[in-house]
């Protein structure tokens, strides 16, 4: 097992070199001159000149890209030109708040997306099978800021069961100590349930929103995977010796229904931890998404290349995951190892 | 009157399918008594409906599927009145069901004790404590070895015959009263076959059960069944007693069913139907030993690296490999030739090489080592990729085992049999082509209004006609067999192996028949060769091999197959 976990962690190295590179190269040719920008509109070229030395763009590509290995080797991912802290500092304080979200949303998602593929496969052209595509259908066609705006003028603006969609926490609470960077778990551990409450009331509606997004593809792929698996040979013989259907469904259909789910998942959670920029903006959410597109605005490079070497890693580590869940899920899979 | 209630009594069933063009009749009006203790065999072809009927006795049929008529009682209940969950109750534990493709019958990812065990429990033949004791009793009694270890198998990790024995151990875990087996041997090797068989009998007699076999092999119905049901398009057309019914069969269609099933003594001509008789062969010119050499195979050997060399954690209980040997040798320095106008098959079990060198032969592999020489050319040493740009390519063809899945789905009749045409027949113009596959499928009887149709609206038959014509395009010299009538019903096969016998007589064309049907083999072949193990064990003339065999290998494969005693 931990052989296996290193051999693969092993074919990561390459693809986490190319990205490396390639996010070094992209950013460089970025249009918008760094230095230009940072030096202000009314700047001299003489200014421009000394900054663009300052921050070591005056140097051949070759030479800068040596110096940023160098630095990532150390750990240190540059300072961002706009805020001046350390890119490091500022994605370890906002990749909890993106993660906590796409946790949360994509839990929800899960709930009810995975029952309702269930029900609809198992209750083919029934009134459930069609709501199943009629949500599913929904969720995917809304956009997402449009459905977070929706969701904040009927529970904020309407009703007002919601608090103002602000950040992860209201004006009156503070943050809980740091323990994970997750505010529910954090004030759990804290025994500060007025500030779990706060953040809960802070969240629920941005995660509703990424979970009527990705309700959709989960739906559809466990309908399909299910209804694969119950037209199989195997639940014909578990349904001829008598089982009763619930074992049926669920450890004979589903379990092997798994496999593309779990693939659909990962694809779902990827996309939403890095690409829900939209939500973030929305709900004021201090996350990774809207770090990476104002720095990516402000021609400042050293957080859209953390940005991009975060989501690599953390791509390659959920892969492994996946590839590991398909390990307990199929024993087949094992074998090829 | 008969004074014992029939343990399964099937009245008037009639099973409708509601489908998109409407509704579709599987099953009409069909009859089945079985009594207590009796083996009953439902005989016919694709489609003929027998399946159909067993899933509406257990009442499994899919979704689409509905029982429109008829009565169906079992020891005196009506099933077709029973509520689901009491079907439920009597599935598993009074009449249960085993299946074709037993791999695919069990849950992959399931250890086949677990799937035991869920039977057992569910019908209370054990509790959670002593569940898995007695799923490893109940392996033992189907003669799993070693079934304390097999216990924590998966399906993938056991062979085709042992997981039908699984199959057979999850149907009988309840003791039921009926057990119906739906082609439970299909696909499985002959001496797996008889292995299989002989424990369901086995099993069955001493518990003194019913059994219901489902099969389209008449020699299996008459070795193992009291009585036969020959059904043909839905309705039952003559039952009778195994032991008349063979002799004497009443039904045309029996009789047609009898005549097309390869036995001892039959000839190829003699397997059509009476006045369907094609005029005599053309007399084939006898392969003498002066012939022309066409494929010289010299010391050929295949190795491949042994499965599962990279250990893993998981697997504990795979059959060790021995460390050593970490190459597996699938066809072990085999020597053969093949003469101009011969036909040589290549018989054994799978496993046995025959398939791997049949590949080797068709230049798809790459031999490890040897030679295969043709036409006293050295192809072997081409790999297998260049091999398409040789002369000899269109030389040697292929017909495939499967005739569906080996035809393009998005290609015509027509468009298929041109393919090696325009690959590299040198044939200019559409219009060429189209008048030489015209040519050929009348040649191998096909029908040229059918040449624009698409593989799913062709017949099994039909589909094996395209194959063949596929590969006569190119005036090929030899010809490479591999299991070419394996999918097909016995009535089409018997059609497709005289097609192919008088077309190899008139176009002079060698074949390599790849088969483990003996019989067969003997009514196409002149010479047979028989594999085990990668090695040849036995080769000779057809009629000497299997009026005398020689080797132990091959009486152990004669006496498996069953036939019909006549």
């Amino acid at each position: 097992m931990l052989r296996q976990i290193g051999k693969r962690l092993a074919t990561a190295i390459p693809s986490l070199i190319g990205v490396v590179v390639v996010t070094f190269l992209l950013t460089r040719v970025l249009p918008g001159d760094t230095a230009a920008y940072f030096a202000g509109p009314a700047a001299t070229p003489q200014a421009i000149a000394e900054i663009r030395a300052k921050l070591g763009l005056d140097r051949s590509l070759p030479e800068q890209f040596v110096s940023y290995v160098k630095d990532l080797a150390t750990g240190n991912l540059g300072n961002s030109l706009s805020t001046g802290r350390p890119v490091v500092t500022e994605i370890k304080a906002r990749l909890p708040a993106s993660a906590e979200l796409t946790f949360l949303g994509l839990f929800l998602a899960i709930a009810i997306a995975v029952p309702l593929g269930i029900l609809a496969a198992v209750k083919q052209g029934s009134i459930i099978d069609h709501a199943c595509r009629m949500v599913a259908t929904a969720g995917v066609s809304l956009p997402v800021f449009f459905t977070g705006l929706l969701l904040v003028y009927v529970f904020y603006f309407l009703l007002g069961w919601a608090p103002a969609p602000l950040g992860r926490l209201d004006a009156f609470s503070s943050a809980p100590p740091e323990v994970t960077g997750f505010y529910l778990i954090d004030s759990l551990l804290a025994r500060d349930l007025e500030t779990f409450r706060a953040s809960l009331a802070q969240l629920a509606v941005p995660a509703i929103t990424m979970a009527v997004f990705s309700l959709a593809p989960i739906a559809r792929m466990t309908r399909a995977s299910m209804l694969a698996a119950l037209a199989s040979e195997f639940v014909r013989t578990a349904k001829a010796s008598g089982l009763t259907p619930t074992t049926v469904i669920i450890r004979y259909a589903f379990r092997n229904a798994l496999l593309p789910v779990v693939t659909t998942l990962g694809m779902v959670f990827s996309f939403l931890l890095g690409a829900n920029v939209l939500v973030e903006k929305v709900f004021a959410w201090p996350g990774i998404g809207s770090y990476a597109i104002e720095a990516l605005i402000a021609s400042d490079f050293a957080p859209v290349q953390g940005f991009v070497l975060t989501m690599a890693i953390m791509y390659v580590a959920l892969n492994l995951l996946i590839d590991m869940l398909y390990g307990v899920i199929d024993p087949r899979v094992r074998m090829e190892g | 009157m008969t004074a014992a209630l029939p343990l399964l009594d099937v009245r008037n069933l009639t099973v409708e399918f509601a489908t998109r063009r409407g509704i579709v009749t599987a099953v009409e009006q069909i009859s089945i008594a079985v009594a207590k203790g009796e083996t009953l065999g439902i005989v016919g072809e694709s489609g003929s409906g027998k399946s159909v009927t067993s899933y509406a006795v257990m009442r499994i049929l899919d979704r689409a599927g509905k029982i429109a008529n008829g009565t169906v009682s079992f020891s005196g209940i009506d099933i077709r009145g029973m509520k689901e969950d009491e079907v439920r109750d009597l599935r598993g534990r009074e009449m249960s069901m085993i299946f074709q493709n037993p791999r695919a019958a069990l849950n992959p990812i399931r250890k086949v004790g677990k799937q035991i065990e869920d039977v057992l429990i569910r019908h209370v033949q054990a509790a959670p404590s002593d569940a898995r004791e007695k799923a490893i009793e109940i392996l033992r009694q189907v003669r799993i070895a070693r079934p304390e270890e097999r216990y924590h198998a998966y399906p993938f990790e056991l062979s085709g015959g042992m997981c039908q024995r699984i199959v057979i151990a999850l149907a009988l875990a309840c003791r039921p009263q009926l057990l119906i087996a739906d082609e439970p041997t299909t696909g499985l090797d002959v001496t797996t076959q008889k292995a299989v068989m002989d424990l369901v009998v086995e099993l069955t007699r001493e518990r003194g059960m019913s059994t219901i076999l489902i099969t389209h092999d008449l020699g299996l119905a008459a070795t193992y069944c009291d009585r036969v049901v020959v059904m043909e398009k839905g309705k039952v057309v003559e039952t009778a007693d195994s032991a008349i019914i063979f002799k004497s069969p009443l039904h045309p269609y029996t009789q047609k069913l009898m005549r097309a099933t390869p036995r001892p003594n039959a000839t190829l001509r003699g397997l059509l139907p009476e006045g369907e008789a094609l005029p005599n062969p053309i007399p084939a010119p006898p392969a003498n030993d002066d012939a022309a050499m066409l494929l010289k195979v010299e010391n050929l050997v295949k190795e491949y690296p042994r499965q599962g060399a990279t250990t893993s954690v998981f697997s504990l209980f795979k059959p060790k490999a021995p460390a050593a040997d970490a190459t597996f040798r699938a066809v072990d320095g085999i020597s053969f030739e093949v003469r101009r106008g011969e036909s040589v098959g290549l018989v054994g079990e799978s496993g046995c090489g025959k398939s791997t060198t049949s590949m080797m032969v068709m230049r798809l592999l790459d031999p490890t080592s040897g030679r295969i020489l043709f036409n006293g050319e050295d192809i072997g040493g081409t790999k297998a990729k260049d091999f398409a740009g040789l002369p000899q390519r269109r030389r040697i063809q292929m017909v495939f085992q499967d005739p569906t899945d080996s035809l393009n789905p998005r290609f015509t009749a027509v468009r298929a049999i041109a393919d090696p045409l325009l690959r590299m027949g040198g044939l200019k113009g559409g219009a060429a082509i189209r008048a030489r596959c015209e040519e050929l499928a009348r040649r191998v009887g096909l029908p040229v209004d059918l040449l624009d149709r698409f593989p799913h609206q062709l017949s099994g038959g039909q589909k094996a006609r395209v194959g063949i014509a596929r590969a006569i395009a190119l005036d090929p010299e030899l010809v490479i067999l591999d299991e070419p009538t394996a999918a097909l019903d016995v009535s089409v096969q018997a059609v497709v192996l005289n097609l192919l016998q008088d077309l190899k007589v008139s176009l002079g064309m060698s074949y390599l028949f790849v088969s483990h049907d003996l019989y067969v083999v003997r009514m196409l072949c002149d010479r047979v060769i028989v594999m085990k193990s990668g090695r040849i064990v036995e080769e000779g003339p057809t009629e000497r091999v299997l009026a005398a065999p020689e080797a132990e290998y091959t009486r152990e494969l004669l006496s498996a197959i069953p036939h019909p005693p006549v």
